[in-house]
């Protein structure tokens, strides 16, 4: 029979302190950030209404609502996954079904890194130096929505490249047995296979573009406009972009108001990012293969 | 009848659609190079003019006064502003390193079903908060905490921008440190375990040096990350010009500096020029920070 001798509780009593350790460090990694999401809510909370979502900021953004920022998010957003989607579609496409272990596609991912690294800032430096003085789209909700669909571009790839990896060999096998050419067996076979792991990608690059700032302070989004953009010319405003300026610049901001903007930025991002876990959990569960 | 090789090698529509796509598809794989080298190039044409004329390459590394707009004489003395990236950065590694190696130990090696996947998500949910939301709060609810209890006039400095920014980096190390360390097969464990060793002695000699570079690697991306956050330093570090002496102080970081004063610059100006220079210095940094996080993870690939 087994008995525990001196020895073997001593381990266990050690173990036991780790475990503890390991678990309090957890827990102070998530506590933190949880007490800060119910002050968001508690002081935030009382905010959020439907004049607030749909009036415009009045007074010199001291009161009001916050409909063209909302909106102007809506559509940096939109422009952005308009031209970031299919890039990045087509770069998964190629990485995950046509390109080689060779030097090339090494450089391609180890591109897509350092893409993914860049700081925030300096995309906004490209995007000022790139898309509105080479460019000369100005100040635009295109040129602002092109520098977020190139920060965001390495979210799209990766997430696309995973779910065409995860489509079995022999799906593509069998379809290239009946003569079909490459390009036939992705869209018949690889694609309808992989669209919901894309859709998750693009979900979490919505949720990433939406509360991104710097990329946008210099390129399309204005501190404040008294209209609602009419071309992808015009400047917009936006929520990010607005919680700083309401923060920091304007003075005599009644306490709740920036509260109900954070609150409400964190709403659209965690909601989003929810909803691209929980696809991914059902698809998980869910697979054929 | 069998048909000659010629006509099943017919090169009809979809052959050609095949041709196209293919086209289609390796550009939009070399995208990515070319807009990593697109970057580099636009922010040098703005930058390079001024760092190679007026620019003097010593005061830029060796003097704290960063005064571009100074209307006597223009001075761009970056080396404050480095101090600031730097105490910022390190601040938070301080707090994030410890915390996220040992929340990465608990989910790989402790926790188990439901538990793991909860944790998980948060951690995810942890990452995806933006960060101008981030230095909303730092600027409204760290302030606050620090000035009652350190007894300090300013909460906008080091302590509270790092532990902003540790909060932050955090979530990433985490994962990419959880991901290292469940790469380490079980079959390690299992032998370690066999010959009587205890489960955090398989953690600590066995599971840790196994996964030491997919470590290493975790937090190089970590120190990346602080090293090029923006918002979020910009608003909780109390943005004043300063070497800072405490954690107490306020500091301005390179990043935030950018941010703060591209609004106000005339397109082509000095100053224009100066702050693009900050771009290019932060581009390579980060660049040699990616590069090594990625030559060490393809270090574990090998073996």
């Amino acid at each position: 029979m087994f008995t525990a001798t001196q020895r073997d509780l001593k381990n266990l009593r050690v173990e036991g302190r780790y475990r503890f350790v390991f678990m309090a460090m957890t827990v102070l990694l998530v506590l933190p950030v949880l007490i800060i999401l119910a002050l968001l809510v508690v002081r935030g909370g009382p905010v959020l209404s439907a004049e607030f979502l749909f009036e415009f900021p009045k007074n010199g953004m001291t009161a009001g609502g916050v409909f063209p920022a909302l909106l102007g998010t809506i559509i940096l957003v939109i422009v952005a996954l308009l031209a970031s989607v299919p890039l990045g579609v087509a770069a998964a496409v190629y990485l995950s079904e046509y390109a080689a272990d060779n030097w090339l596609t090494r450089t391609i991912n180890l591109a897509i890194i350092n893409l993914a690294g860049v700081p925030s800032i300096v995309h906004a430096l490209f995007g000022v130096g790139a898309f509105v003085v080479f460019f000369k789209f100005g100040t635009s909700i295109l040129a602002a929505s092109l520098t977020l669909a190139i920060m965001t571009l390495p979210v799209v790839i990766v997430a696309t490249r995973e779910s065409l990896q995860a489509v079995p060999q022999a799906f593509r096998e069998a379809c290239w047995s009946l003569g079909a050419t490459r390009w036939q067996t992705i869209r018949a076979v690889v694609l309808p296979n992989a669209v919901s792991g894309i859709l998750t990608g693009v979900i979490l690059e919505v949720s990433r573009t939406a509360g991104e700032t710097a990329p946008i302070m210099f390129t399309g989004a204005a501190f404040f406009l008294p209209f609602l953009p009419e071309s992808v010319f015009d400047q917009t405003m936006a929520l990010s972009l607005h919680l700083f300026v309401i923060s920091t610049q304007v003075p005599g901001v009644p306490e709740g108001l920036p509260y109900g903007v954070a609150l409400l930025l964190i709403i659209i991002v965690l909601v989003m990012n929810a909803l691209s876990i929980g696809l991914r959990t059902y698809l998980r569960g869910k697979k054929k293969w | 009848m069998a048909r000659s090789a010629e006509a099943i090698d017919e090169r009809n529509l979809a052959w050609y659609l095949d041709r196209a796509v293919r086209v289609f598809v390796f550009v939009g794989g070399i995208s990515a190079i070319v807009l990593i080298i697109g970057i580099f190039v636009f922010i040098t044409r703005e930058g390079l003019e001024f760092a190679t004329t007026t620019l003097n390459i010593k005061e830029f590394f060796t003097s704290p006064r960063w005064a571009p707009t100074s209307e006597t004489r223009p001075t761009y003395g970056a080396l404050a502003l480095i101090a600031g990236t730097v105490s910022v950065t390190g601040t938070a590694m301080i707090v994030a390193i410890p915390f996220s190696l040992g929340a990465a130990i608990y989910i790989a090696e402790f926790a188990t079903g439901k538990t793991r996947e909860v944790l998980k998500v948060l951690v995810e949910m942890l990452a995806a908060i933006p960060s101008v939301v981030w230095g909303f709060i730092g600027l409204s609810i760290m302030n606050g905490i620090i000035i009652q209890l350190f007894n300090v006039p300013i909460g906008l400095n080091v302590l509270n921008a790092g532990v902003i920014l540790g909060l932050m980096a955090a979530p990433i190390m985490t994962t990419i440190a959880e991901d290292a360390l469940k790469a380490v097969p079980d079959d390690y464990r299992q032998a370690a375990e066999a010959m009587g060793a205890t489960r955090w002695q398989v953690i600590f000699k066995v599971v840790l040096p196994a996964a030491r570079n997919g470590l290493v690697s975790a937090v190089l991306l970590g120190v990346g990350r602080g090293f090029g956050e923006t918002m979020a330093v910009l608003m909780a570090s109390g943005h004043s010009i300063n070497i800072p002496d405490s954690v107490f102080d306020s500091v301005r970081a390179l990043t935030a500096t950018i941010a703060a004063e591209l609004g106000e610059t005339a397109v082509g100006s000095d100053h224009y020029g100066a702050l693009f220079t900050l771009g290019i210095m932060l581009f390579v940094v980060t660049f040699i920070i990616n590069l090594t996080a990625d030559l060490v993870v393809r270090g574990i690939k090998k073996r």
